[in-house]
């Protein structure tokens, strides 16, 4: 069996690309034939996995983390078709390796959705772990906050090397006190920071009081972010702060920014000691946004910024990012599975922001569900269409030479870039 | 804003207000999870659409209770929220109990419904006991009941909205059920029913948040509280033009 699965699988997922297949099946077929191929494979590489998870923000740190090791001149293999299940893992495997079931790279770095991870470093134990957050998305389906900061705590044990925790979130932070031989790393905030990253537990606390004391001794943190320019951000590490140009936009991706530096410090072996810093930071610099997440296409010569909203706490922190001034605004709310099926988290949200400007269009399938939340925020609501593609064509029509935002949620986001590209030319620029 | 268009005069009390309507909102701080903030947001903008003058007030634990209170929200929460709560809640007892009996109108949402009824049982066998405004009692299970949910109502037509609960709570026969489920699992997972009524308490599980599509709710909590105070009630011309719609596409969704 062993000999003839990775052939067997490889020739698989030749034949479901060939007929538009998605990318999970040829992973499944190797999963069944030959179910040690994942852990067999991965084991070989000379410095171990890396899991990054947590509710957001997965997919931007892990391709941030995978840009600052090449930049180190490691191979990196990832996860980068976006299935972050453990059959995606076994998928984009099958791609890489040869036909006799060998990887060339020195370190695989993976992104997990919660639930999935656990299964995953049960059969792979990671040697490094990237926790960063447990916020309210798509609580339908694990139940209860407390139960994804249990994901996450399973992952932590499972780990054999070096765990990094966000030293903000107090789920996440707190995962450190039971951890015994694992090593420990924080990436933290700035305290004139904190306030621009409300959480949870006290959203709604009264305005102005602070947010609570993630550990009651805040441990040092290995990077820290001081500070979020528009276009630069400051991170303090090793006694000393740098300034470094982003390209990332949004301060909760500049926090990733440091959880991303503070994992890739540590597989190169201590930070200091082998890291080459210039070199890291330069990569950071150039790091572009992931798919959606606050990127920036151009339609009609303006452009137009597609924002990811998956939770409250993402929605809030995309508002604050992302201010309306100068902006036509469009809200695109699916809720399809992916999406999440309860729409009760648009009341955890405030749309205060929005009240000078309004909002031109809303769409997706729970639109009124949306007019109605910014009815009751007092928000001015130009039109309403649950049909994507008819929304968005009014809303690049009606706002003709003004730059554009639409905050999306994921498969609404899919929906209108299939659409962009049929409605108009959409030239990709970041 | 200019003080003209609100009328609100100078001395900051409005000039046209039929009278203001206190609303607290029960432990916020811990049993506040899947849009609670929704159905005390919602009551304050229809108590000032109704032409009345809302005051939003808070109690968390510790808190002294507040007095003269017209109108009472409470929400859900996680498991460690209710654990948080539960001895504070027993101190207020006497005080929630005086209310429901006089007549104040309540809403309570999964967590607190729960906690307004006699006990929680866990799963695991331990009893958190309730206050005992509601005849009702619940069991911690394994099964998570999630998804949306239609409720057939006499009193306020047809009820919209989510749940997400494991604990399945039974009515005895001091309350009557909010409605029978035509979509949706509600109390428990055997008798079709959803949600608890006494005197002007309104029990549910449903999140949604519940209030904003399902006005009819939110008004009978108003009225009720106006008329408590001010011997009437004279209702305001709210628009309800997205509620209608949204309340159309949410009952097509599926479960």
């Amino acid at each position: 069996m062993l000999y003839i699965s990775v052939p067997l699988g490889k020739l698989v997922r030749r034949v479901s690309r060939l007929r538009g297949g998605g990318s999970a099946l040829p992973g499944l077929v190797v999963e069944k034939i030959d179910p040690g191929f994942m852990q067999r494979t991965l084991s070989t590489l000379p410095h171990g996995v890396a899991v990054v998870s947590g509710t957001n923000g997965k997919t931007t740190t892990t391709k941030m983390v995978v840009e600052l090791l090449e930049s180190q001149g490691l191979k990196v293999f990832t996860n980068r078709t976006g299935s972050n299940f453990t059959r995606g893992v076994a998928a984009a495997l099958l791609g890489e390796v040869d036909w006799r079931g060998r990887l060339r790279a020195d370190v695989a770095v993976l992104e997990l959705d919660e639930a999935h991870a656990t299964h995953f470093v049960n059969r792979v134990p990671p040697r490094y772990s990237l926790l960063l957050n447990v916020l309210r998305d798509q609580l339908d389906r694990f139940g209860e906050i407390d139960k994804t900061a249990q994901l996450l705590q399973h992952i932590a044990d499972k780990t054999t090397g070096t765990v990094v925790l966000n030293r903000e979130d107090p789920r996440v932070a707190r995962i450190a006190e039971t951890l015994t031989g694992q090593d420990v790393q924080y990436f933290g905030l700035d305290d004139s920071l904190l306030s621009t990253f409300p959480n949870d537990d006290d959203m709604r606390a009264a305005p102005g009081s602070p947010a609570p004391a993630a550990l009651p001794h805040k441990p040092a943190a290995d990077v820290v972010l001081r500070k979020v320019g528009p276009d630069t951000a400051d991170f303090e590490y090793d006694g000393a702060t740098v300034t470094t140009a982003m390209k990332l936009r949004g301060v909760y991706n500049i926090f990733n920014a440091a959880a991303a530096l503070t994992l890739a410090r540590s597989i190169c072996g201590g930070g200091a000691a082998t890291a080459d810093h210039a070199t890291l930071l330069t990569a950071l610099s150039q790091v572009e946004p992931a798919f959606g997440r606050g990127e920036s296409l151009t339609v009609d010569g303006q452009p137009l910024d597609l924002v990811l909203v998956k939770n409250p706490s993402g929605f809030r922190l995309g508002l604050k990012s992302f201010p309306a001034g100068g902006y036509a605004t469009m809200i695109a709310i699916n809720d399809n599975y992916a999406d999440g099926r309860d729409m009760s988290w648009l009341w955890d949200v405030e749309f205060d922001s929005l009240r000078d400007g309004g909002v031109d269009q809303l769409t997706g399938s729970r639109a009124y569900d949306m007019a109605l939340r910014l009815q009751y925020d007092d928000v001015r609501i130009g039109g309403v269409q649950p049909e994507i593609g008819p929304a968005l064509a009014a809303f690049i029509r009606d706002a003709k030479g003004k730059p554009k935002r639409i905050f999306c949620t994921y498969t609404a986001m899919l929906a209108i870039r299939r659409e962009l590209s049929k409605i108009t030319t959409v030239e990709v620029v970041s | 804003m200019t003080a003209e268009s609100t009328g609100i005069g100078p001395n900051g009390v409005e000039q046209n207000s039929k009278g203001t309507i206190r609303v607290l909102q029960l432990y916020p701080r811990d049993m506040n999870i899947y849009g609670d903030w929704g159905n005390a947001l919602v009551l304050k903008q229809r108590i000032s659409w109704h032409g009345y003058t809302p005051e939003l007030l808070e109690y968390n634990v510790g808190d002294e209770f507040p007095a003269d209170v017209d109108l009472i929200v409470g929400g859900g929460g996680q498991d460690s929220g209710q654990l948080v709560i539960k001895d504070d809640l027993q101190s207020q007892a006497g005080v929630l109990t005086k209310l429901a009996e006089d007549g104040a109108p309540m809403l309570v949402i999964c967590g607190l419904y729960q906690l307004f009824g006699r006990f929680f049982k866990t799963r695991l066998g331990s009893v958190i006991p309730g206050i005992g405004v509601l005849d009702v009692e619940t069991h911690g299970t394994d099964e998570r009941l999630i998804g949306n949910v239609r409720v057939a109502t006499e009193e306020f037509g047809e009820v919209l909205g989510y749940e997400n609960h494991s604990g399945q709570t039974t009515l005895g026969a001091g309350v009557r059920p909010l409605g029978t489920t035509a979509k949706g699992t509600g109390n428990n997972s055997s008798d079709g029913h959803e949600g608890a009524r006494y005197k002007n308490v309104v029990a549910s599980y449903l999140h949604g948040s519940l209030l904003p599509k399902n006005p009819a709710i939110a008004d009978f909590l108003i009225r009720t509280a106006a008329e408590r105070k001010y011997g009437t009630f004279t209702a305001g011309a709210p628009d309800d033009r997205y509620a209608v719609l949204a309340r159309e596409h949410a009952a097509r969704r599926p479960r």
